[in-house]
């Protein structure tokens, strides 16, 4: 795997790591949110944070798209699927997602046919062998599935499909981190931006962060040295005193984003006003619903959606996980009554969440291990 | 489902010129490129595929990164890769 080491060379990430080090002002506490699910994956895989200086603080951000679907969505998508001659499908990540009345998994011990697919272009095959049926996808994720249900719905239209609707759940992620921005819980020094996100909307978005709010942005690869790199170009920001967007993650990212993607989602979908996120509550225009002129494939308009709202359970923190206010293992009910077996939360339900993360590579709290530095990465 | 997934193209479908075979980890499967219609991926080039749409073409070091970094995700990515495998949207 000569390609792969060139991204996990030990010693480049030693020498990344002396470079952050040099970096730091005496004196100075720096919290960087790393925004997107993948990011915090690749930290705690490679135990990351063991070669940061203790004054860098990595902290979560609300990046992983499962986990902001509040519980109503999933109580509203199971009362879709109970409707007469309804299928259902769903990706695969939120077939555990419980709503307060269980999950999907649960409501199909019910009776509810909600299936299982790769993607949206599954469920409307289902839809076209099933023309008895109506066949409703539920639509969750950022930027990156958005282009996805947008190119499905136009195709849908192309080949005149009659009985496919969409329960649209998509978020858009710069209003998310504008909200974390203006909360008054958290002081942030600067953010590492998604990668995969980025390639559908580009760096762009991202100025208004370095711009308005004075915080230095890097779009950043999910390689551990990409992540090192990223956090040695924000320290570099931070010591002249800047703050920009750059792309760390040129080779992926293009700067101006995938166009198509982003006409095909302006075709068919527009902001809703609001939105309810778990644990931040509501957004204003912070994701997507289906036009007027796609009514007919809005399931939202199709059928009776309750709307319901619930109330996330007392004992779960994963709001202030979200918004990177509180460590996973600072929730009173990690790793205890809430695991990747039996979630509570969200964040617990997805790989991209940052306590399934925390838990599925044993850091139960902030204590730095000096020496697991290298055991994740290989020596060329 | 947010995670791209490395694919090789193969070969495009005579009939559908956005659809295309692609290779991942030895999984053929036809996915869409119709996003990619500013810069059409040639066969044996590398595509990052999002829930069953090419979303960014990629260099094959990138390719090997991505494909690393799924299969250090474990069982998540052997649920994505299953679900691949059962898709068919031609």
């Amino acid at each position: 795997m000569r390609f792969v080491d060139e991204f996990r060379d030990a010693d480049k990430a030693h020498a990344l790591a002396a470079r952050i080090a040099a970096l730091c002002e005496p004196g100075r506490q720096y919290k960087l949110m790393e925004v997107c699910g993948g990011h915090t994956h690749t930290i705690y895989k490679h135990g990351l944070e063991d070669y940061l200086p203790e004054s860098i603080t990595l902290v979560h951000g609300p990046g992983c798209p499962v986990c902001v679907i509040p519980m109503g969505r999933v109580d509203d998508a199971i009362h879709l699927a109970s409707q007469p001659d309804v299928i259902m499908t769903s990706f695969g990540d939120m077939m555990r997602v419980p709503g307060s009345n269980g999950a999907f998994f649960d409501a199909n011990a019910r009776g509810t046919h909600i299936k299982m697919v790769y993607s949206p272009l599954d469920s409307l095959k289902i839809a076209k062998a099933n023309p008895d049926k109506r066949v409703v996808f539920m639509a969750i994720g950022f930027e990156t599935t958005a282009p996805s249900t947008a190119m499905t719905v136009l195709r849908a239209r192309a080949q005149g499909v009659t009985n496919f609707s969409v329960f649209c759940n998509h978020v858009t992620i710069i209003p998310a981190i504008k909200a974390i921005l203006d909360s008054p819980d958290l002081r942030l020094d600067g953010f590492i931006g998604p990668g995969h996100v980025s390639t559908v909307i580009g760096c762009r978005p991202y100025e208004f962060i370095a711009k308005s709010y004075r915080k230095p942005v890097v779009v950043a690869g999910f390689e551990p040295l990409d992540i090192l790199q990223s956090i040695y170009m924000l320290m570099l920001q931070l010591r002249e005193g800047r703050s920009e967007v750059e792309n760390q993650y040129s080779r992926v990212v293009p700067w101006d984003g995938n166009t198509v993607a982003l006409k095909a989602i302006g075709e068919t979908m527009e902001l809703r006003p609001y939105f309810e996120w778990r644990g931040l509550g509501f957004i204003s225009h912070s994701a997507l619903r289906m036009r007027e002129s796609y009514a007919d494939m809005d399931a939202e308009r199709l059928f009776d959606v309750p709307g319901v709202r619930v109330a996330d359970p007392k004992a779960c923190q994963c709001g202030e996980v979200l918004k990177g206010v509180l460590k996973p293992w600072e929730c009173k009910v990690f790793g205890t009554a809430c695991t990747p077996e039996t979630p509570i939360g969200t964040c617990m339900v997805s790989p991209e969440g940052a306590c399934a993360a925390y838990y599925n590579y044993g850091r139960m709290n902030r204590q730095r291990v000096p020496e697991a530095i290298s055991i994740g990465l290989s020596r060329p | 489902m947010c995670l791209g997934i490395p694919g090789e193209v193969i070969e495009f479908l005579p009939e559908q010129p956005d659809l295309a075979r692609v290779d991942v980890s030895g999984v053929r499967r036809v996915i869409n490129v119709g996003l990619l219609t500013d810069e059409p991926p040639e066969p044996g080039e590398w595509v990052l595929i999002h829930v069953g749409f090419a979303l960014s073409k990629i260099d094959e070091a990138e390719a090997a990164a991505a494909l690393a970094f799924l299969e250090g995700i474990g069982q998540a990515y052997d649920d994505e890769l299953a679900a691949l495998r059962d898709s068919q949207i031609e």
